[in-house]
């Protein structure tokens, strides 16, 4: 009898849970995936564009007066805001790009929310000349529409996505549709370590720089690990890639921070870990929200690219092992703390990293109920020049009524 | 077990016919019309039915089936409501192999052990979940194999050798051959490796297998029927119904287009 068994798990989450079309390519792409990573050629060649290309290493930034207005922690930012394209997406779509390049695929498509997986996967397969294929919701084009431009300049086709809720999870479905039509001459890069097996784990890998780079530049600069990692979680790259090369030392607290949206006790949000249950979607088995029917429910969040029902398979792993906490933040907190990193350290966050940005006011807290210090690295995920626009409507008369300074 | 699915498939057998199963979207527009229906299409010549439970998230379904599940999803179509009525129309139609179609989130959300006891009881005779392939199906299976209720299991056209005997080894009922690239939804023309791939599965199979996706015309059904044991037919069905405003009119449309592939496909039997 044939083999049976199920790949890519972490813990009991995750898996391969996708169309027999797909599960061919699924397993090629394992194949060359595995290949590459034990061959140093790829490797080099990975390194030479992150280095060149996207101006890695990535600082790891004292943030003094920030540190200074929360008395009790000394923070950190891995200023992943300056990479090429201004996030960490851009990390995983050019380690996938070269992946397509081995295998022979002539033709990339991605699934985007805020646009910037999609400014990033356009970007790299501009640098190899490759078609691509972006799908959007059709409700995140209209909330994004600088970045919809960006992909067009780089050369990309965006098809907006009209079904469903219109947003990440929809344009996700639409790409997935895509390719169990065309994966013989296409690459599907996935934008978060979501997905069927080998995704979550080819993603995190090429994520993990950040973690490796942090975790040597605090060494260097402090003599010593930090005492808590934090990042936002939406399908949760930027955090695993921060902290995975943290996971082995245990007195790292590792926080993720999801979307709260308009408060957990609204269907208004975006925090599957916290509030979510055990099911299915997009190819894994992680935590989802869905209603008691198993229909799944949109999230929401005021950032596009947290605004996911779903989450890494390896942070539902995290979670159910206790290795990892998660916490959530609300929109006007996540606004409020936009403002801040602003006004206080001459950084314009993202949305999405402005969330972790505002946990660290309840990390103070905790810390001065505890009596200490602590010493935290914070992944600064994006930069938020695609977020200012709409800003300026949510934040002008927050600006009027609130003194941060 | 599957008695049902057995019986039909000898019945077919005998008589030298292509078997035809229309695939519908349980409660579209709402769960009395399918169940009056499946027994009129049996009338017209179906031999038995898929029926699909709708989810929010179809990743296997093109612009038809979304909207067919959206349309149920939006009147309030439920799992165990789609359960309930099976087991009212199994009083209809009792000899009719009717087969669950559904992803695999509302299974996980009613729970595995409930939904195979469920779906048994009320008479359903093998279940078909698109996400979830061979190597994912193992809680699923261990629960099934105690009820009367057969695992289909797919294959595409990019199936390799080694899936094509697992899925024959692990699968029940019959094998389920996706006949195109990509998602469901009508096509103007077959895929033109079809022979080859059935050619494969063929020689190795121990079931049927019935083709689906993309089958429109009674043409197609015809000679894709010429490479397997049956055809299964659901986008076209659904568009047929879409053109169509009152609920007699759906119906009828839907009767006569099965008439219609009926009789291609037995017409192409009998020249052959
Ligand atoms: C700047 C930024 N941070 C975070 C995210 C959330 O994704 P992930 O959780 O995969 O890092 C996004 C997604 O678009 C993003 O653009």
């Amino acid at each position: 009898m044939s083999e049976m068994v199920s790949r890519g798990r972490f813990g009991r989450f995750g898996g391969r849970y996708v169309p027999e079309t797909l599960m061919p390519a699924l397993e090629e792409l394992e194949v060359a995936y595995q290949e590459a990573r034990s061959d140093p050629a790829y490797h080099e060649e990975l390194a030479y564009y992150l280095r060149e290309f996207v101006g890695r290493p990535t600082p790891l930034y004292l943030a003094e007066r920030l540190s200074d207005h929360l008395g009790v922690l000394r923070v950190y930012l891995k200023r992943e805001d300056l990479c090429h394209t201004g996030a960490h997406k851009i990390n995983n779509t050019l380690g996938q790009v070269l992946l397509a390049r081995r295998l022979g695929k002539t033709r990339i498509i991605a699934e985007t929310g805020a646009g910037q997986h999609g400014v990033a996967t356009a970007t790299a397969a501009a640098l190899f000349g490759l078609d691509c294929d972006i799908y959007m919701g059709e409700e995140d084009i209209g909330r994004q529409s600088l970045n919809v431009f960006r992909m067009r300049l780089l050369g990309a086709r965006v098809i907006p996505v009209t079904s469903g809720s219109k947003t990440l999870k929809d344009a996700t479905n639409e790409t997935l549709r895509d390719w169990t039509a065309s994966v013989r001459t296409t690459h599907y890069i996935i934008g978060s370590v979501v997905g069927p097996h080998p995704f979550p784990e080819m993603i995190r890998e090429c994520q993990s720089v950040i973690g490796r780079e942090a975790r040597a530049q605090i060494l260097e600069a402090e003599g010593r690990l930090p005492d808590a990692c934090v990042a936002c979680v939406g399908g949760g790259s930027n955090s695993i890639g921060l902290f995975h090369p943290f996971v082995n030392d245990e007195d790292v607290e590792l926080i993720g921070v999801e979307a709260g949206g308009r408060g957990l006790d609204t269907e208004e949000h975006g925090a599957s870990l916290t509030a979510g249950r055990v099911g299915v979607l997009h190819g894994c088995e992680t935590f989802l929200l869905y209603d008691d029917d198993g229909q799944i429910i949109p999230a929401h969040s005021v950032s596009a690219g947290l605004d996911y029902p779903g989450v890494g398979p390896e942070h539902a792993h995290l979670k159910d092992s206790g290795r990892a906490r998660y916490v959530t933040v609300e929109d006007h907190d996540a606004l409020k703390a936009f403002q801040m990193l602003s006004v206080l350290e001459g950084i314009i966050p993202a949305f999405e990293s402005a969330h972790a940005i505002s946990w660290l006011d309840r990390l103070a807290g905790e810390t001065r109920e505890a009596g200490g210090m602590k010493t935290v690295v914070l992944c600064l995920s994006g930069r938020g020049d695609k977020d200012v626009h709409q800003a300026e409507g949510l934040l002008t008369e927050m600006l009027d009524d609130e003194e941060v300074r | 077990m599957g008695d049902r699915l057995e019986t039909c498939f000898e019945r077919l057998r005998t008589q030298g016919r292509s078997g035809l199963f229309p695939f519908v979207t349980a409660g579209d527009p709402d769960l009395g019309f399918t169940r009056e229906l499946l027994p009129l299409m049996t009338e017209a010549g179906a031999d038995g039915f898929e029926i699909g439970v709708p989810f929010s998230d179809p990743l296997a379904d093109g612009p038809t089936i979304q909207r067919s599940s959206m349309r149920s999803l939006t009147g309030g179509t439920r799992l165990s409501g789609v359960l309930e009525m099976v087991g009212e129309v199994r009083a209809d139609i009792p000899d009719t192999p009717l087969v669950l179609m559904t992803y695999y989130n509302p299974i996980i959300a009613m729970g595995l052990s409930e939904f195979v006891r469920g779906a048994s009881q009320v008479g359903a005779d093998a279940v078909i979940v698109p996400d979830l392939p061979p190597e994912e199906a193992g809680a699923l299976l261990g629960i099934m194999k105690d009820y009367p209720l057969e695992p289909v299991f797919m294959l595409a056209p990019t199936s390799t050798q080694e899936r094509i005997e697992l899925v024959n080894d692990v699968g029940g009922g019959f094998i389920y051959y996706v006949g195109q690239m990509g998602v469901t939804g009508a096509r103007d023309a077959l895929d033109s490796d079809l022979g080859a791939t059935l050619g494969r599965i063929n020689r190795v199979k121990n079931r049927p297998v019935l083709v689906g996706f993309g089958i429109k015309t009674p043409e197609q059904a015809a000679e894709v029927a010429g490479y397997a044991d049956g055809v299964i037919v659901g986008s076209a069905l659904i568009d047929v119904m879409e053109a169509e405003a009152s609920r007699e009119d759906k119906m009828r449309a839907a009767c006569d287009y099965i008439a219609s592939l009926r009789e291609g496909l037995d017409r192409s039997k009998t020249v052959s």
